[in-house]
């Protein structure tokens, strides 16, 4: 497929503007660029037409079952869109002037009521750009609360083998050593484990809980507690909230401060390279270290982000509260707690979940003995799901499994979708003993089969030039 | 999969080679299978100190990016730049294409012989 620069056409529009009514000015030639800017031409239906294109070579919640596992990838209501559509939150001005923003005040306000009820936080900040700035922002507050005390020996980030990757980088970034320990056989930390890492020089711990095997760890009130008690915070990596929300509290299990993936967890469509959001959330002993937004202000305060962060995000996110309400938020966390054990269970009989017991929001397929009988591996099932209009489940993650599927169903999904992906997944474990070749060459109707992942590492192109 | 009986391993899965007083490091057959097509190699410099135990280096692959951990302690004396641009030699050539070599070595992490690695190996995997 030709990419839009190579189907410009010098001339083509979309607009025709009107003859220039106002005084032309000379811009000051340092000001200038000096080359011509290669903008496409292309007419509206062009467009239209490229970007249906695109959209037909990608599989969207849209299309069908997307179980990416922790990624969450739940269907969003039409009515968050439709609310951040509204012209008064769409259009508005970030430099316009306090009076006339009062409206997009009260939703961050508001928003950052129901977010600090949910997490059990006491202040809240909107001003990181997605899940990662969050972290950073996070591990920040936990730094300058540390240097604000004077106690500057804190040098390490204790850090679960089992977490995602951006927790090591986000403690790298903040200038801490990296401190990983092993997860216990169970998957959830290992207490001796951690207890060996911990002292004087232990500046916090990183944890996700539902952890990123799906298991919710039974320890979290003991593992922060311990942190604690050796001088050390408890950052909470709210990239799982969606298992947990309105059911139990991180700052209830002892976390410090938080950040959420308010694209993920909270209905705005994600995984297309953004706008998302990641509020950070922190007790009231870390408030004052709190970015300055249109929440925080005053003397001192630094941003990490121009203006109010992105704030249609946070509409989205609102709309999604007050429409599931008090019952409903939790209603959905409990949901999809309920889908991933019900197709847990129902994929059990072929395939082998790496730890046999109640998951949370999801779980991980351990295919190595699988892989070992047949010779068909993990990145063959997933290429093969594509062929049966399935969004194949992340693979080969968390490291601390081999040949790992991970799925996550989520809440939006019905039981019929569930029953449909658990029959696919028998019949790719019986057709991997039978004609396991079928899988190797998988996918057979995609449009891209297997691109070549080698090269794409070594020699990615990631932007077009002239020429 | 294949275990030089000549070599010496690590548990996570180095091989390291002596001769004349200098240690050539490499990584198994074993772990070069387990990561996939490897894409990219970080590498230290020469003249860098090494420690036993401790990593000297990550190896990326198309699945994910793990640490070479250095089976001994010492001074990097040499590293194999066709890496650099070849990080796929790691899989068509693992024993072929040493990673680093260290001289004045004055420790070594736990090795384990060829047979001992390829018990553990089959253990693990």
């Amino acid at each position: 497929m030709k990419l839009i620069f190579e189907k410009s056409m010098a001339g083509h529009r979309c607009t025709l503007l009107p003859a220039c009514d106002v005084p032309e000015v000379e811009l000051d030639s340092a000001l200038l660029r000096e080359s011509e800017l290669p903008l496409p031409e292309l007419s509206e239906q062009e467009i239209s037409r490229h970007y249906t294109q695109l959209c037909r070579r990608v599989h969207g919640v849209n299309c069908g079952f997307y179980p990416l596992g922790s990624c969450t990838m739940k269907y969003n209501p039409r009515i968050d869109e439709e609310m951040a559509a509204l012209p008064g939150f769409a259009s508005v001005h970030p430099l316009a002037p306090e009076k006339a923003t009062e409206g997009c005040r009260e939703v961050l306000d508001v928003a950052a009521q129901y977010l600090c009820e949910i997490t059990g936080m006491d202040g809240m900040t909107f001003q990181p750009a997605a899940g990662a700035h969050g972290e950073f922002t996070g591990v920040l507050l936990i730094k300058q609360y540390h240097r604000s005390r004077g106690d500057l020996g804190r040098t390490k980030i204790i850090v679960p083998d089992s977490a995602h990757g951006t927790n090591p980088a986000t403690a790298a970034m903040c200038g801490f050593e990296v401190v990983n320990i092993a997860s216990a056989p169970d998957g959830c930390v290992d207490l001796e484990a951690l207890k060996a890492a911990l002292g004087p020089d232990v500046a916090g711990l990183m944890l996700t809980n539902p952890n990123t095997v799906g298991l919710f760890d039974e320890n979290i009130l003991e593992i922060t507690r311990l942190v604690h008690e050796c001088g050390g915070l408890c950052y909470y990596d709210g990239a799982n909230l969606n298992a947990v929300m309105g059911v139990v509290r991180p700052g209830d299990m002892g976390f410090d401060c938080i950040h959420m993936n308010l694209h993920k967890t909270f209905a705005t469509p994600h995984g297309g390279g953004g706008p998302g959001a990641g509020a950070v959330g922190c007790k009231a002993f870390l408030k004052d270290f709190l970015p300055r937004s249109a929440l925080m202000e005053g003397e001192g305060r630094l941003q990490v982000r121009s203006f109010a962060g992105n704030f249609l995000v946070v509409v989205r996110a609102l709309t999604y509260l007050l429409t599931l309400g008090r019952e409903g938020v939790p209603e959905a966390a409990i949901n999809a707690v309920l889908n991933a054990n019900y197709l847990m269970r129902k994929i059990r009989g072929s395939f082998t979940p790496a730890f046999d017991r109640t998951c949370m929001h999801e779980f991980v397929l351990d295919l190595s003995a699988f892989k070992k009988e047949t010779g068909v591996s993990a990145l063959d099932v997933a290429k093969s799901l594509i062929d049966r209009g399935m969004h194949p489940p992340t693979m080969y993650f968390p490291l601390i499994v081999h040949e790992a599927l991970m799925l996550e169903p989520t809440e939006t999904e019905s039981r019929e979708t569930l029953d449909e992906a658990a029959a696919i997944f028998r019949e790719l474990y019986d057709l991997a003993f039978r004609d396991p070749e079928q899988m190797h060459t998988a996918p057979h109707n995609a449009q891209i089969g297997r691109p070549d992942e080698v090269k794409a590492a070594r020699s990615p192109i990631l932007r077009w030039t002239k020429e | 999969m294949n275990y030089p009986t000549e070599l010496a391993y690590t548990k996570s899965h180095e091989w390291l080679k002596e001769a004349d007083g200098v240690a050539e490091i490499g990584i198994s057959d074993f772990a070069q299978s387990e990561l996939g097509d490897v894409v990219f190699v970080n590498l230290p410099e020469v003249g860098d100190p090494v420690t036993a135990g401790e990593p000297f280096g990550d190896v990326e692959s198309v699945k994910a990016v793990s640490d070479l951990v250095c089976p001994v302690s010492g001074e990097v004396c040499e590293i194999n730049e066709e890496l650099l641009d070849s990080p796929e030699l790691l899989n068509s050539d693992p024993y072929g294409a040493w990673i680093i070599r260290v001289k004045d070595v004055t420790g070594y992490d736990e090795m384990i012989t060829a047979a001992e690695y390829e018990a553990f190996v089959s253990e693990e995997g």
